[in-house]
Order: structure tokens, then C-alpha cells, then sequence
């Protein structure tokens, strides 16, 4: 294929649109979970929300295994830090849980774009990621554990 | 920057981390005896540690970039390793790690035509399931075996990053049937030679088998996949250099979410930990971009491969209980 043709395929071409959907999707969610994860930090460390466990007695803990951890500090498992969200350490959960949750938003997006283009597929491949993402996000599926 | 002054760069900021760490834990004790890291009677302030954290994730986010290696490959074993954090902790730390740098810089790669959505959805669809079987597993192994597997895979990981060729644009005579089908190709403009750059791939089958490895390891250890994915799309699946390189970035968003929801959900993650290491290290990323041009990649990632072999040691000997 000579130049002129390369150039006009690129031209026709480029990125798709599920490609281009994607991006935009993944480009301000991530900046919304970062920034988040910021502030959430920040109100963490100066103290504004209790935390659960006090600052000056967390490295008591990180020395744990997790169920362990878990068990000294008396919590449960999965998202039971959902109904803990007033409290500043657990409050850090809500932006790292949504940027672990961007790319099953971004796959979910392009599902449509695979659709209407016919590319069942595509369609069919990305169900299954969603499908994969949300199980493990569940907790439904058992996390092992001594 | 000539060779001499890029290692003296790094070993200067290297040593100037281990007086920074040395001297933090100092102050924080009060006493001239070297500190007891972690537990209930270290006697240290409890910010030292983050603090140190913060600032070791940052040099490592800076190293990483320079020696063309993900974050996390690096950040898991180094803070397992030199850290008073339990390995659960910080392999969910370090899948949250790498999956922040992954959707970083995502967009930028997506938009460039550089990662491919068609060669990364069936390869991460595959990998992420596997991920998830590797964290059950890495779970409900001891801290003291993960640490012995994980420094032996490091040290393999090593040996792979030292030997593996890299093939800026791999010849693939023709595409196989499974690529034909599902219409895994691509042209991309490659800046450097002003030209559009056709590609293909074949031994797609060999590669997503492949991929069933590297997903379990990725979720196993708590470890980044880029070291393995690149030669994987490069050399077994024939993908053009630059197209392996922003697609295995891409795609470790996929691989390592499935992972560090496992983490996640059984109680893996402690945010003292895990919000200093993510900015320490996209701050260290921005550096490390910012002084690529003037340094010279290649000296950098031999003095990455022997922070890597010396980490991987660490942990093969933490888990042996020979050096605690």
C-alpha cells in the first residue's frame, strides 16, 4: 500500500468511535477519581471526619493480614464501608471504588456502539467483561482468607 | 543528559531517598538506634511511614518511566519488601497502583490511535478472569509464601526484561483466522518517520493462553502485567512495538480492577497506604516524563533491573525467614 493510500485509510479511519467514546469517558471520570481521592485525604488527615480507627493508631494494623485487620478493627467484609462513609478513613473508599469502577462505565458505553454497528461480538466480549468486573466487584466470589 | 550523568542523577536521588528515609525514622524516634519498623512499640510517629512512602513511590514513579517499566512491577516488591505494611496490603496497594496509572493514561493512548480498544478487549476479557482466580489464590497463601513466589517471579521477571528483544515492527506474513475474525488490525501514524504504519498479528490463540498467566500472576502478587504483556503482544502476537507498549498500559486498567475489587473486598486496603503511594507515584510519572528526553532510557533500566534483582532477593530471603 503506497502513502497516498495509507494516509486516506488513516484518514477514513483512526480511532473508532467505541475507541473515541472510551477515551472521553475514561479521561474525566479518572480525573474526577483522582481529584476525589485527593480530598478525600485531605478531610481524612486534618481530622474533619472521625476517622474510624485514629491516625496515630493505624500502623498498629498494617502489619496484619487483611481478615485479621478486619477482625481487630470490627468491621465486615465486602462494602460494608458503604454505611461507614462518615467516617474520614472509610470515606477514602468512595473515590478509590469509583475509579476501580470507570472501566466497567467505559465498557458499558461502547456496548450501544458495538450494537448499532452489528459487531455482535464486540458486543458479546464486552458483556462478559462487565459481567467478570461486577462479580468481582460483588464480593460475591470468595476472597480466600486464613 | 550523556549516560555518566543519568546514573549519577539516579544514584544521587537514590541515596538521597535512603538518607531522607534514615533520617525521617531518626527524628520520628528521637533516639540514634536504628528503628523498629512497624508494630505497636516502633515508637514512631504515625506519619513517618507515609511520609516515606509518599516520597519512595515518587523517586519509583520517576525510575519507572525511565526504565520503561509499569510502577507497580516495581512498587510491590520494594514495598513489600523494605516496608512494616502486611503483603495484603500492599498488593492491593499496588494493583490500585498500577490501575491509577493505567487510567491515566488511558485517554491519551486511546486517542492517539496508539492503544486498540479490538486487540485489548478480548486479551484484557481474558486476563481480568484470570486475575480474579490468581487473588483467590494469592489470598489464602501465608505472607511468607507469597513473599518466596513472588521474589522468585521477580527475579524471573528480571532474567525475561534483561533478555527479551524488542521488535519495533514485527514481520507477520499474514493474520491468523481468529485475528481475521474478530478484525484485530490497525494503521497508526508513527511520528518519528512520518509514516502510516499497517499492522496485523497473528498466534492469537498463543497469546491469549499466555494471557491466562500473566492475569494470575498480575492478581497473585498484586503485581502490574506490562512487563509480560508487551513482549507477549510484540514478539508472540506480532503487534507493532509502539501499538504492545500503549495497549498493555491500557489494558492493565482492565486486568487489575478485577484484582483489586478481590483486594478490596475482603478488607485489603488501608488508605494511609494506598492514596500516598497513587499520588507519590503519578507525581513521580510526571517528573520522570517531564526529564525522559534528556536522559538516556537505556543506563536508567539496568539500574532498574538491579533495584528489581535486589528487591526480588529481599523477598525470596523475607520469605525464606534468612533475612528478616
Amino acid at each position: 500500500m503506497d502513502n497516498r493510500e495509507s494516509i486516506k485509510k488513516v484518514s477514513t479511519m483512526g480511532p473508532s468511535d467505541e475507541q473515541k467514546r472510551y477515551a472521553s469517558i475514561l479521561g474525566v471520570c479518572m480525573k474526577i477519581g483522582l481529584l476525589g481521592i485527593v480530598i478525600t485525604f485531605i478531610l481524612y488527615l486534618t481530622g474533619i471526619l472521625k476517622p474510624h480507627v485514629p491516625l496515630d493508631e493505624v500502623s498498629q494494623f498494617w502489619g496484619l493480614k487483611g481478615d485479621k485487620y478486619l477482625e481487630e478493627i470490627g468491621v465486615q467484609k465486602g462494602w460494608s464501608w458503604v454505611s461507614r462513609l462518615g467516617e474520614g478513613d472509610f470515606l477514602n473508599f468512595a473515590p478509590i471504588a469509583f475509579l476501580a469502577g470507570v472501566t466497567t462505565l467505559c465498557y458499558l458505553a461502547v456496548i450501544p456502539l458495538f450494537i448499532k454497528k452489528k459487531d455482535n461480538v464486540y458486543a458479546i466480549l464486552a458483556g462478559l467483561e462487565v459481567l467478570v468486573l461486577v462479580l468481582a466487584a460483588s464480593g460475591v466470589i470468595p476472597s480466600g482468607g486464613h | 543528559m550523556s549516560t555518566k550523568r543519568t546514573v549519577f542523577f539516579i544514584v544521587v536521588l537514590t541515596i538521597l531517598m535512603a538518607i531522607f528515609t534514615v533520617g525521617m525514622v531518626q527524628a520520628a524516634t528521637g533516639d540514634t538506634t536504628p528503628a523498629n519498623p512497624g508494630g505497636s512499640d516502633s515508637g514512631l510517629v504515625w506519619w513517618v511511614w507515609p511520609l516515606i512512602l509518599f516520597v519512595v513511590t515518587f523517586v519509583l514513579g520517576i525510575l519507572a518511566v525511565l526504565g520503561g517499566v509499569g510502577g507497580a512491577v516495581l512498587y510491590t516488591p520494594i514495598i513489600g519488601g523494605f516496608f512494616p505494611f502486611g503483603m495484603d496490603f500492599v498488593r492491593g496497594a499496588g494493583l490500585l497502583v498500577a490501575l491509577a496509572g493505567s487510567l491515566a493514561a488511558g485517554p491519551g493512548l486511546l486517542k492517539k490511535g496508539f492503544a486498540d480498544l479490538r486487540l485489548a478487549i478480548p486479551v484484557a476479557l481474558i486476563a481480568s478472569t484470570a486475575a480474579i482466580a490468581g487473588a483467590m489464590v494469592g489470598l489464602a497463601l501465608s505472607d511468607a509464601i507469597i513473599q518466596t513466589a513472588m521474589g522468585l517471579a521477580i527475579l524471573a521477571i528480571v532474567v525475561i526484561m534483561f533478555l527479551a528483544k524488542k521488535s519495533e515492527y514485527p514481520v507477520v506474513e499474514k493474520a491468523d483466522k481468529l485475528s481475521t475474525a474478530l478484525r484485530i488490525s490497525g494503521v497508526y501514524h508513527e511520528p518519528s518517520s512520518g509514516k502510516d504504519i499497517d499492522w496485523k498479528i497473528h498466534h492469537t490463540i498463543h497469546g491469549l493462553v499466555l494471557f491466562v498467566g500473566i492475569g494470575f500472576m498480575a492478581g497473585m502478587f498484586g503485581l502490574g502485567a506490562g512487563w509480560a504483556n508487551v513482549p507477549v503482544l510484540n514478539l508472540v502476537m506480532g503487534a507493532p512495538l509502539k501499538i504492545s507498549v500503549a495497549t498493555s498500559k491500557f489494558l492493565l486498567a482492565t486486568t487489575d480492577t478485577s484484582a483489586a475489587w478481590m483486594y478490596m473486598n475482603a478488607g485489603d486496603v488501608i488508605p494511609m497506604i494506598v492514596v500516598p503511594s497513587i499520588v507519590g507515584i503519578m507525581l513521580g510519572s510526571l517528573m520522570g516524563v517531564k526529564i525522559l528526553t534528556r536522559t538516556k532510557p537505556s543506563a536508567v533500566r539496568v539500574l532498574v533491573l538491579v533495584m528489581l534483582t535486589f528487591a526480588g532477593l529481599r523477598a525470596l530471603l523475607k520469605g525464606l525467614g534468612i533475612w528478616k
